[in-house]
This record gives structure tokens, C-alpha cells and sequence, in this order.
């Protein structure tokens, strides 16, 4: 049960790693879909594991993710939005 | 769909700029990171806050931050600040510069700010080189390193900046990589609480130069190997902190004391020898 | 706007060119001063370490030349006037921030007491050897204002003009002294502050986001804003456009470089100053400038004397040169006379201005001591055959 979630601005990842490797619940994976630039971006691989504590944000040299904690009630959203996948 | 919540970072960014020119797997940008988490958590007050960087990639943080910023000459970034600083007490004046701006040509300021105590917060992510000028060699350059000017592996001996930083006289000194996120946004947070000479070194990746030519991988591989090899000793002596190519890295708060502060002094001494015919004001503003 | 009392060292005094820099400095309502010592500029610093504690102001010793040239522009941006003092080495060592001055037009005041040269040279010893560095000294196209005293009252007076010009181009403003003038003392009349104009800073009133740092005015001059007023300015010695922001290509390299340029040049007729003498029917015009000026006197005289229709130029301002006026006198004269403490460098511009209507005459010496009146009057002479 998702505690967080994250935001990623495509355009802006360089795909280097960091977010994925220091989630601490590994939440993350490069894709294999890329931006225009020819980068792959993480996807959350394992929505359900986050715990918005941001570490992916302060990690990221390209402000190109973030994560927040979810509030109570949009937990149960998200929990629709990962089983629908 | 919730409402997602905005990047913290996003309200410090000149936006209208990204992106940076900052390469793949390059630490600079993971320090902005920290250092507006720093500034919120303390709460500093950013229409008092004023940065200035000197030449070189981390030089260009100050292009990139929405605050009153000074991109100046190479390795001269600490003498601007002072006049900055000593015009308006007001300011928390921030130095955001590299290893080689701030200790090879901008090392005489650096150490005379130190020695007077001159109240600024310095930021220095050092990734041991010269980057933006293609990956020369840095005073910080561990032996054996191979540099665009070295070749063959530098011979230099390089600067141990902790133990440098302190015998030349600051009041606050400590070292995290780019891998100690928490701890960096910590200590920067930290040295806005205090008033004097405050050093923050900050190891960080250059994959494109340093890590490539010298085959130790990309910005990930350093950053595992930060964390490999990151040991915290907070308050280890600084001369016991220096670094090398391949070896352990000391990482934590060496020095955290007390010493009055240039304005101070300068206060303390002039009021004493001048008495009532002493005028300070308290910001030098002209009409 | 009128001076601040506080500044105003009101009264008759005896001073040297040196001290008297010092007072025009305070008096213009500068109250920062960086300055590193070197012969024979230091006094300069000296009074102003002993008077600026009283005044409300502060000046910092630096660790070198490089330090106090930029000091003084974080001064700046921080609120206050500031100005540096140096001779011919740290003269050389500060070129990089007159650039940056330049570049990121940051108002403020180099004062150079020249001193023989090259290098080391002759620390205590006249000349004027300086001039040209002072217009090309740093790298790239850019401009500057350059005054030149030739009395310790001048050196007050235009101490005081070289801040106002300062504020009012946004463009760094060169004292080009020199040690005779410096170290000689005459009597200098300070009037009260409220005979004296000063210029105010051009500060922006600009709502905080419409501000654009560098945006050019009507007049060239673009309006500032100072650190921890809320503007979130950015100022940079890149090449940038009018949000100040890097931009680095031929356009916007093109369109910053040339306002720079046009911001000094376009408005160079009222910012030259120059002082004539007897030119009506003057066969010969001797253009000197400094302490030149002083000997140039006597040789004019003894010229006008022995019957020569001698006349008199003195280039208060070196730059911008005052080449429309030059040139327009090169077509009612026979010849220029040029003395200077150099091997020759305004007597250049001279000619320059004249295009061939009029011979110059460069009557030079390597410095070290000044001009025997004899040996302009011989070139007057020469010049008038």
C-alpha cells in the first residue's frame, strides 16, 4: 500500500542511475521508452513500495523527479491506479 | 489523479534555464538539491540571501538559482563577497564555487577570509579537477590521476582542503560526497546558524572527465564507491582527512568553534580607540 | 542631489594630491574602500582608513590588487560607493575587474597615481606612462572614463566628478594622478556640502517582476537594483541579454558590446572636459594633461613672451578623447605640441584627430621627473617655423 508517490519530468532525466539505485525500497526502473533526447527515464517499477520520503529528489542532478508522502485518502487512488495496471 | 506536490527545488530555479549544462551523472546538481532543502528547513530568509560563484561548472549554480546572484571572475568569488557582505551585515551571503576556482587561482582570498573570519558560507563541491575547461589538473588531484595536463598521472601532490581550510582560520568545517545527501543539507543548514568563516567541501562525480579518462565509470559507479568507501568520523583531526585515487573517504563535521567575527573585531577595536566619535552603520547604502 | 555633510571636510585646506583624492572620495559620499599599499598611491587609503571609521563607512586592507578591485564591486552591488587606489603593478593586476566593471556595469572609482614603469620601475618617481592601459588595458571591447588632475584642488574636484560619472554611465571611472601631483600639496578649498553636486545611484523603481537588470533605458544606461532589496537579480561577466542571463552568441554579443560602446561614445560630448587657452589666432597648440600641464604653462607663457601665437589644450578628461574638438582645431592650426611623461601615447590620439590637418609634435620623456619648461618651449618653437 502506497504511502508515496513520484513525479517525473522526462525531458529533463539523463538517465543516470542515482534515483534508481538509492530508493531504499526500490520503487524505480529505467524504462525503456526515452525522451528526446535519447535518455530511457525511470518508470516506478514497484508503485506500491513507495514511501514518498524524496530521496530520488534530492538525489536527481537534473530536478527531473521528486516524491511526496501521499495524503490518507488518495492512498486508496493510488492503490486503484497500481491494481489497474 | 491527486494533485502532485511541487519539487521543493522548483521555487529556487530560474526555471526559463533549464536545462542545465550540467552532464549526466555530474554531483553539482544533487548539491542544489541540498542546498535548497538546507534553506528551507532552516528557514532562511532568501530576500537576504545573496550567491556568489567564481568560474567553472559548479560556478554556474549561481546562474541557475532564483536568488540575488553573482557569477564573478575566476577564483575571485570570496573577495566579492566580503565587499558584498561588509556594505550590508544584513546579507547571508553564500560562495558556491569548485575546487580549483576556490584553492588554486582563488586560493590567497580564500585564506585571508578564513584568517579575518569574514562571515560567509562557502560551498565548495569539489570534484577533483578542472571540468569545464576539459579536465585539467586541480590542486585537489590525488597522485597518479591522469589529467588532460598529466598525461602520463599527475605527480602533484594535492591540497588536503579540510585541514587547509582550518589552519587558515574557519570556524566551521566539514566534508560530505554527493552520496551523503541528508548529511550535506544538514551541515549547510548548520553553518546558517552560525557567524564566521563556515567550509562545506562536497565530493562529487565528474564522469565525463575525471571518472572517464581515468576509467573508474560513470557518475553511479562514483557514487557507489562513495558509499563504499565514506567513513564518518565526526571530529576527526584534518590532517588525518586527506585524500588519495583510490582510498577511504573521511567524511563528517571536523570543526565547529567559536572565534569573533571580522565585523566584530573590527567593531570591538575601532569603538574602543574612537569611542562616541565611532560611526557604524548598518548597511552602506548609498543615495 | 547634494553631498552628505558628513563627508564634507568643509574649509581651506593645505593638502597633497593624495589626501585630497581621499576627501573628494568622501565628499562624493563613498564609504568603502578596498585598497592594497603601493607607492605612491597609499595615503589615498591611509586618510581614508583614519577618516571613514568617523563617517560611518569601511575600508579593508586586501591581500592583493585582484582582491581590492573586486571588493569594491561587491561594495557596490551590496549598496554602497566604492572606490580602489593603486599605481602602475596594481594597475596591471586590476585590469581583469575593470573589465568585469565594464561588462557588468558596476559604478565605481580605480584611482592610478602613476609612477615610472615598466614593471617595478621607479615606485616614487613621476610619469604617465599608464594613459593607453587605462583605455586598453583589459581584454575586449569595452569603455571607460578616464579624469586627469593637475593640482592636489583638481584631485578633490575630480574625484567627485569621476563618482558622478560613474553613477550616472554605470561604467568603472579611471583617476589617472600621477606621483607629482600626488605627493605635491597646495591649498584646497572644500566648499559645504550643499554647493557640492553629487550623483545619486540609478536605482531601479521597477516593480519586481518587470525588473530586467540590463534592459538599456532610453538613454543606454540601464537601471540597478541592489542584493537583498527582493529583486533576485543575476549578474554575470558572460555575455548576456537584458534578464542578465548568459546568452552567448554573435546576436546577443553583438547587441550587448555595441551599447556598451555607444552608451560611453554617444554621449561623449557631454562627458568630455578640457580647458583652452589663447586659441583665437594660435599658430601652435600645446595639448598636455597632469602635472604636464603645470610646466606646459610656464613654456606657453615664455613662448607668448618671445612672440609666438601660442595657444593651450588641457585634456581633463583622456577618456573618451575629446577628438571632435581636436579635430576641428587641426583645421585653424599649423601644429600640435604634445609633452607628455611617456614615449608617446596621447599624442596618438592627437593625431589621430588631427587626420593630417596640422603636424604633432610628441615632445617625450621616460618619467622619473617632470618636463624643463625649455624643452616644450623648443618644441613650440620647431612647431611654429
Amino acid at each position: 500500500m502506497a504511502k508515496g508517490t513520484v513525479a517525473i519530468v522526462v525531458e529533463r532525466c539523463k538517465a543516470c542511475g542515482f534515483c534508481v539505485e538509492f530508493c531504499p525500497t526500490k520503487v524505480l526502473a529505467l524504462s525503456s521508452a526515452f525522451n528526446s533526447k535519447g535518455y530511457h527515464p525511470p518508470y516506478m517499477v514497484a508503485p506500491e513500495k513507495c514511501s514518498g520520503c524524496d530521496l530520488c529528489g534530492m538525489y536527481c542532478p537534473d530536478f527531473a523527479i521528486h516524491g511526496w508522502k501521499l495524503p490518507a485518502e488518495a492512498k486508496a487512488e493510488a492503490k486503484e491506479t497500481a491494481d489497474a495496471r | 489523479m491527486t494533485t502532485a506536490a511541487a519539487n521543493p527545488v522548483e521555487a529556487f530555479l530560474r526555471t526559463e534555464r533549464m536545462p542545465h549544462i550540467w552532464c549526466p551523472g555530474c554531483g553539482i546538481g544533487t548539491t542544489v538539491n541540498c542546498f535548497t532543502r538546507a534553506l528551507i528547513d532552516s528557514k532562511v530568509d532568501l530576500k537576504n540571501l545573496a550567491l556568489v560563484s567564481g568560474i567553472g561548472c559548479t560556478g554556474r549554480v549561481a546562474g541557475y538559482v532564483k536568488l540575488d546572484s553573482f557569477h564573478t571572475t575566476h577564483g575571485r568569488a570570496i573577495p566579492f563577497a566580503t565587499g558584498l557582505k561588509l556594505a550590508n551585515p544584513k546579507l547571508d551571503v553564500v560562495v558556491y564555487s569548485g575546487d580549483g576556482d576556490l584553492f588554486a587561482i582563488g586560493g590567497n582570498h580564500l585564506i585571508h577570509a578564513a584568517r579575518r573570519n569574514i562571515d560567509l558560507k562557502v560551498i565548495c563541491v569539489n570534484n577533483l579537477i578542472y571540468a569545464m575547461t576539459g579536465g585539467q589538473t586541480a590542486p585537489t588531484t590525488p597522485a597518479h590521476v591522469i589529467t588532460a595536463t598529466a598525461p602520463y598521472g599527475s605527480f602533484d601532490p594535492a591540497f588536503n582542503l579540510p585541514f587547509l581550510v582550518e589552519a587558515a582560520g574557519a570556524v566551521y568545517v566539514a566534508r560530505w560526497t554527493t552520496f551523503h545527501v541528508r548529511q550535506l543539507a544538514r551541515s549547510i543548514g548548520e553553518m546558517f546558524q552560525k557567524k564566521g568563516f563556515c567550509f562545506i567541501e562536497v565530493l562529487s562525480p565528474c564522469p565525463t572527465l575525471y571518472q572517464r579518462r581515468n576509467r573508474m565509470g560513470d557518475g553511479l559507479d562514483t557514487m557507489k564507491f562513495y558509499k563504499e568507501h565514506s567513513k564518518t568520523k565526526n571530529g576527526c583531526p584534518t590532517c588525518e582527512v586527506a585524500l588519495s585515487k583510490q582510498g577511504e573517504i573521511i567524511v563528517g563535521k571536523f570543526v565547529d568553534r567559536e572565534r569573533p567575527d571580522y565585523r566584530d573585531l573590527m567593531r570591538e577595536q575601532l569603538a574602543a580607540e574612537l569611542g562616541e566619535r565611532f560611526v557604524e552603520q548598518a548597511e552602506l547604502v548609498c543615495q | 542631489m547634494h553631498a552628505d555633510p558628513a563627508g564634507v571636510l568643509t574649509g581651506i585646506h593645505f593638502l597633497d594630491g593624495d589626501h585630497a583624492c581621499c576627501e573628494g572620495a568622501l565628499a562624493a559620499g563613498a564609504r568603502f574602500a578596498a585598497g592594497y599599499p603601493i607607492t605612491p598611491s597609499t595615503e589615498v587609503v591611509e586618510r581614508f582608513a583614519m577618516r571613514v571609521p568617523t563617517v560611518g563607512g569601511i575600508f579593508i586592507q586586501m591581500e592583493d590588487e585582484l582582491a581590492a578591485s573586486i571588493a569594491i564591486q561587491g561594495a557596490v552591488w551590496g549598496g554602497a560607493k566604492a572606490f580602489t587606489v593603486t599605481s602602475g603593478p596594481g594597475f596591471s593586476l586590476m585590469m581583469e575587474h575593470i573589465g568585469y566593471a565594464a561588462m557588468t556595469e558596476t559604478p565605481c572609482v580605480f584611482v592610478n597615481v602613476q609612477r615610472g614603469g615598466p614593471s617595478t620601475g621607479l615606485p616614487t618617481l613621476p610619469a604617465q606612462a599608464d594613459m593607453m592601459q587605462a583605455r586598453w588595458g583589459s581584454h575586449g571591447d569595452y569603455e571607460i572614463i578616464a579624469l586627469c588632475p593637475n593640482s592636489p584642488q583638481e584631485c578633490f574636484d575630480l574625484t567627485l566628478e569621476a563618482f558622478n560619472l560613474a553613477e550616472r554611465y554605470r561604467v568603472p571611472v579611471m583617476v589617472m594622478m600621477d606621483e607629482c601631483v600626488g605627493h605635491m600639496t597646495e591649498k584646497v578649498v572644500i566648499p559645504p556640502a550643499e554647493q557640492l553636486e553629487v550623483t545619486p545611484r540609478r536605482h531601479t523603481r521597477c516593480a519586481m517582476d518587470d525588473y530586467l537588470p540590463y534592459a538599456p533605458n532610453g538613454d543606454l544606461v540601464p537601471e540597478m537594483a541592489h542584493a537583498g532589496e527582493g529583486y533576485r537579480f543575476h549578474v554575470t561577466g558572460l555575455t548576456h541579454d537584458e534578464r542578465g542571463y548568459p546568452n552567448m552568441n554573435v546576436q546577443s554579443q553583438d547587441k550587448l558590446v555595441r551599447r556598451l560602446q555607444n552608451k560611453i561614445q554617444q554621449n561623449a560630448e557631454r562627458i568630455v572636459r578640457f580647458e583652452e587657452k589663447d586659441l583665437e589666432d594660435a599658430q601652435v597648440i600645446v595639448v598636455s594633461y597632469g602635472i604636464t600641464s603645470r610646466v606646459a604653462q610656464r613654456a606657453v607663457e615664455l613662448a607668448r613672451a618671445q612672440g609666438l601665437a601660442v595657444g593651450s589644450f588641457r585634456l581633463i578628461t583622456a577618456w573618451p578623447f575629446p577628438e571632435a574638438r581636436l579635430r576641428e582645431l587641426a583645421l585653424k592650426t599649423k601644429a600640435f605640441v604634445v609633452p607628455e611623461l611617456n614615449l608617446g601615447q596621447m599624442v596618438r590620439e592627437v593625431e589621430r584627430a588631427a587626420a593630417g590637418h596640422a603636424r604633432t609634435l610628441a615632445v617625450t620623456h621616460a618619467g622619473g621627473g617632470v618636463h624643463r619648461p625649455e624643452d616644450i618651449l623648443a618644441a613650440i618653437v620647431e612647431a611654429a617655423r
